[in-house]
């Protein structure tokens, strides 16, 4: 599944990565890659983006971008 | 021993606390500039080890060394052009996984490195331990400890740059890519090999960022239009050939071995503690980032902001404004005397520039307290929670969730500055929303509209008072959400938009020399920037608002109606005894004199001051001062004489002055305009107003007042409804409106010029608000005039029409958003 779809409290591992050019690179420079452990903390007070838990740093991100990353 | 001065450069990754180790190893003595061509602020500073002299130039933080951001561009290029002695590499200690990837970055490039395991007392709070040594054998390069927040560390950080100077590293580590190693190996062979390089470029680095596919690289191997062709087509080959053979594109394969080498060095050198426990920032978060104290806490914020920069600022640039006033005094005291009716050239101008100058460093209070509530918002790490909690509703309008606080300071409601505004937008990491920004920043209510909106409300709206005032104050937002859409899917639609992916650090307690440091630093910028330019357009603005001048015929005129003043004076002196001891020549000697003596003792408040200042004048001229000061019977009948000479000159100055202004080139223009500007509802006089207010908005508000005329008795507000006879309420909400959308002023359009870093945007700005804003006062002026409409209905039915506006314009989808569904189709359909 991808990693929009999962919901506060929920985690998982990442397992791969869709996304090309610039978003693809600013991904995987702040720390997205198979085998990096991602827990969901909380949705923005407008739902979107979402904050995250990246192997102990916090990351936001918005829906249309976690898309791009899948986890199991 | 060297005498040479050693370049070390320091790199890291943003939140790492690098800004703390450059404060610790450089104290005060350091400066900031710009990166040559680019908006990216450069800080240098210098300091001494045990042998050396230092110049320590503080890269942007950056994650990683790609070429898509800005900040990572300026940082390789530095150290690939500018070829620093030693790198120093900061780490956060307690972060040491993601700060790593940086550092492999670095060493892949062969520079010299020093890594810095910077903040090490937050690793050991977090139980958190790090083997610096084992560290330091596996990488090959020295580890120093620190925590630059303490000052902890700077001794060894010093020794070891020592050590690296006379003995530099040559990092020789390697990381392991695999199943690429061949790839590389052959990219190396046929592509690098046949480029023209610069010596300072290594060769398996290059190899790597060409499979990686980076632009700036790329265009280096194209650069020779001889091997271009063949090049680029190897080079394709080898990335597909890659991707072909393992299923993975070659950029990401370089950059998950990339962390999977930071994963294995952490495994084998760092210990995690056995239980995390929840760490205060995350359970600060969970109310800083709740769905209902969030937005709370954050307009909390924004108000105080608010309060204490602009209101509270504003008191202060009150109390503040004697410096400013006497420094105003001084200029008129050693500048050449004025005259009767009029000054000598120097004088006007001299005066001018002055208080232009003053204008605009009144407000420096509100910049100064600005600029450390900012320094406090960014060190606090606050900033990105802002962004995350705003994003959606700006991002349906092309801006950023960062865009608030700009908007705030230029004015969401009533009364900021542009100046701060468009300098904030420098937070803002993705280009595109940070250009959007910049251009509508200059659209809300600076503090120096308000003038001319409150003349006009008083003259036009009297009854609605509250609710015009409630109009120009929100419309202004629905106006600029809408064009900053229009905007960043029109002329922007080609600028970078980043991603919006940004970390959410720990929260810091900003200390009290940071948060000062950086707010001296960017007032000195601020002055060094604008004073200079503010002054020269002044001198430009005189020139335009004093000459050609008056004719011969009216010079004449008005000297003859001086000569008649000085006649009467004349008449009562013969009937006093001073007869034959004051003559015509002495009239407008008495009258500096008179001026003299009131600056002398304005501000005393002390009795016995104000009389020895009466002495020294009446011992200088006991004449002159008894009839200023009405001493005795003669002096009597001869003040009452003086006053009317004192009222009629004042009379003739401001009549010289408008007709002056009028028959200006500036007044020239403004009557050109006319046949355009009559279907906005402006007549002549308003667009010299309008006009003179380019330089600062203030102005507007005082050329009304002097083209009106008024002279103490009445406002401009009565003295403009009786000059313009047939002026409505349609013709105020025109101006209004015009005056709301009018172009940044000289200062704010040097900043755009800034922190657009070109010339061309801030022509743009100009233009487009121009045009914009004549736009819409004939679409209010014309348009309510043919259908019949009143102020107040006008006003109500443009609201509207504007918040229509920005409704419809959320609804439309961004560009970049569909290509992104696109992709995703496409991967489906693949």
């Amino acid at each position: 599944m991808t990693l929009d779809e999962l919901t506060p409290g929920t985690g998982g591992v990442m397992k791969d990565l869709t996304a090309e050019g610039a978003l693809g690179q600013r991904l995987m420079d702040l720390g997205f890659y198979p085998g990096a452990t991602i827990k969901i903390v909380r949705n923005a007070p407008l739902v979107d983006p979402i904050e995250l838990e990246l192997d102990g740093y916090h990351v936001s991100i918005r829906h249309d971008e976690a898309r791009h990353v899948e986890v199991e | 021993m060297s005498s040479q001065t050693l370049l070390v450069a320091l790199a890291g990754q943003p939140n790492c606390g690098k800004s703390t180790v450059f404060n610790m190893l450089t104290g005060a003595r350091q400066h900031v500039a710009n990166y040559p061509g680019v908006t990216v602020e450069k800080k240098v500073g210098h300091f001494r080890t045990d042998s050396r002299r230092v110049e320590l130039v503080d890269l942007p933080g950056t994650y990683s060394l790609s070429s898509y951001s800005l900040e990572e561009r300026v940082a390789r290029d530095f150290i690939l052009h500018d070829r620093p002695d030693v790198i120093v590499d900061v780490m956060d200690a307690s972060n040491l996984k993601r700060n790593l990837y940086l550092a492999l970055q670095l060493l892949e490039m062969e520079a010299t490195v020093v890594l810095d395991l910077n903040m090490m007392d937050v690793a050991e709070r977090r139980g958190i331990s790090v083997d610096h040594a084992g560290l330091s054998k596996h990488l090959g390069v020295p580890v120093v400890p620190t925590v630059g927040k303490a000052g902890v560390g700077g001794k060894d950080l010093k020794r070891i740059l020592d050590e690296e100077a006379e003995k530099p590293n040559k990092a020789s580590y390697k990381i392991d890519y695999g199943t690429m190693e061949p790839f590389i190996q052959k990219m190396q062979d046929q592509v690098v090999s046949a480029m023209q390089l610069p010596e300072t470029y290594p060769h398996r680095w290059v190899a790597l960022k060409l499979l990686e596919n980076d632009a700036e690289v790329l265009r280096l191997a194209t650069e020779d239009p001889k091997s271009s062709e063949t090049l680029t087509r190897d080079i394709e080959q080898l990335r597909k050939d890659f991707q072909e053979e393992t299923g993975t594109p070659a950029e990401r394969h370089i950059a998950f071995a990339r962390h999977r080498s930071c994963a294995a060095i952490c495994r084998d050198y760092m210990k995690l503690p056995e239980q995390k426990r929840a760490s205060l920032s995350d359970r600060a978060d969970k109310f800083v980032c709740n769905r209902f104290f969030g937005p709370l806490l954050l307009i909390a914020i924004l108000f105080v902001l608010y309060e204490v920069s602009i209101v509270f600022g504003g008191w202060l640039a009150v109390k503040v404004w004697p410096v400013w006033g006497a420094v105003e005094a001084f200029a008129a005291k050693v500048l050449p005397q004025a005259g009767f009716l009029e000054d000598p050239l120097l004088r006007g101008l001299g005066v001018w520039v002055v208080k232009s100058t003053t204008a605009i460093l009144n407000y420096l209070p509100i910049f100064f307290l600005l600029f450390a509530l900012i320094a406090i918002l960014e060190d606090s790490g606050y900033m990105p929670r802002m962004a995350f909690i705003l994003d959606r509703l700006f991002r349906r309008f092309g801006l950023h969730g960062q865009s608030t606080l700009p908007l705030i300071l230029g004015g969401v409601y009533v009364g900021g500055c542009a100046i701060p505004g468009v300098m904030a937008t420098k937070a803002i990491p993705d280009e595109r929303a940070r250009l959007a920004t910049i251009l509508i920043v200059p659209m809300m209510n600076c503090l120096a509209k308000v003038p001319l909106y409150l003349i006009l409300i008083g003259a036009y709206f009297p009854e609605h008072g509250g609710l015009a005032m409630f109009f120009i104050a929100t419309v202004t937002l629905f106006m600029a959400l809408p064009v900053a859409k229009t905007l960043s899917l029109t002329v922007l639609g080609k600028r970078e938009s980043a991603p919006f992916i940004m970390e959410m650090p720990p929260y810091h307690l900003p200390t009290v020399t940071g948060v000062l440091r950086r707010a001296f630093e960017r007032i000195w910028l601020f002055l060094k920037k604008i004073v200079t330019v503010v002054v020269a357009v002044a001198v430009v603005i005189f020139v335009l608002i004093n000459f050609p001048g008056l004719s011969e015929k009216r010079e004449a005129s008005y000297q003859a109606q001086q000569e008649a003043v000085v006649g009467k004076f004349m008449k009562v002196v013969d009937k006093t005894s001073y007869k034959g001891e004051l003559l015509p020549a002495d009239v407008p000697e008495i009258v500096l004199f008179a001026d003299r003596l009131k600056n002398a003792k304005r501000g005393l408040t002390d009795k016995s001051a104000a009389a020895a200042v009466n002495k020294s004048f009446e011992q200088a001229n006991p004449i002159y001062y008894a009839v200023v000061k009405r001493k005795g019977a003669d002096g009597k009948k001869l003040n009452k004489a003086f006053k009317k000479v004192v009222k009629t000159r004042k009379k003739l100055r401001r009549e010289m002055r408008a007709e002056r202004f009028e028959s200006s080139f500036l007044g020239v223009l403004g009557r050109a305009l006319e046949p355009v500007t009559k279907y906005a509802g402006f007549n002549w006089r308003i667009n010299i107003a309008l006009l003179s207010a380019f330089a600062a908005k203030e102005n507007s508000a005082a050329t009304l007042g002097s083209i009106y005329g008024i002279d103490g008795s009445g406002s401009v507000q009565e003295s403009m409804k009786a000059g313009e006879t047939g002026f409505t309420a349609l013709h105020a909400l025109a101006l209004m409106l015009f005056m709301a959308l009018y172009p940044p002023c000289v200062p704010t359009s040097i900043m755009v010029r800034m922190q657009s870093g070109s010339n061309k945007w801030m022509l743009f700005s100009i233009l487009y608000q121009t045009l914009l804003g004549l736009g819409v006062a004939v679409l209010v002026f014309s348009g309510g005039k043919m259908l019949g409409l009143s102020g107040l209905q006008a006003m109500w039915g443009f609201y509207g029409l504007c918040v229509a506006a920005t409704v419809i314009m959320a609804l439309i989808p961004d560009r970049s958003a569909q290509k992104a569904d696109i992709g995703k189709t496409c991967k489906q359909n693949c």
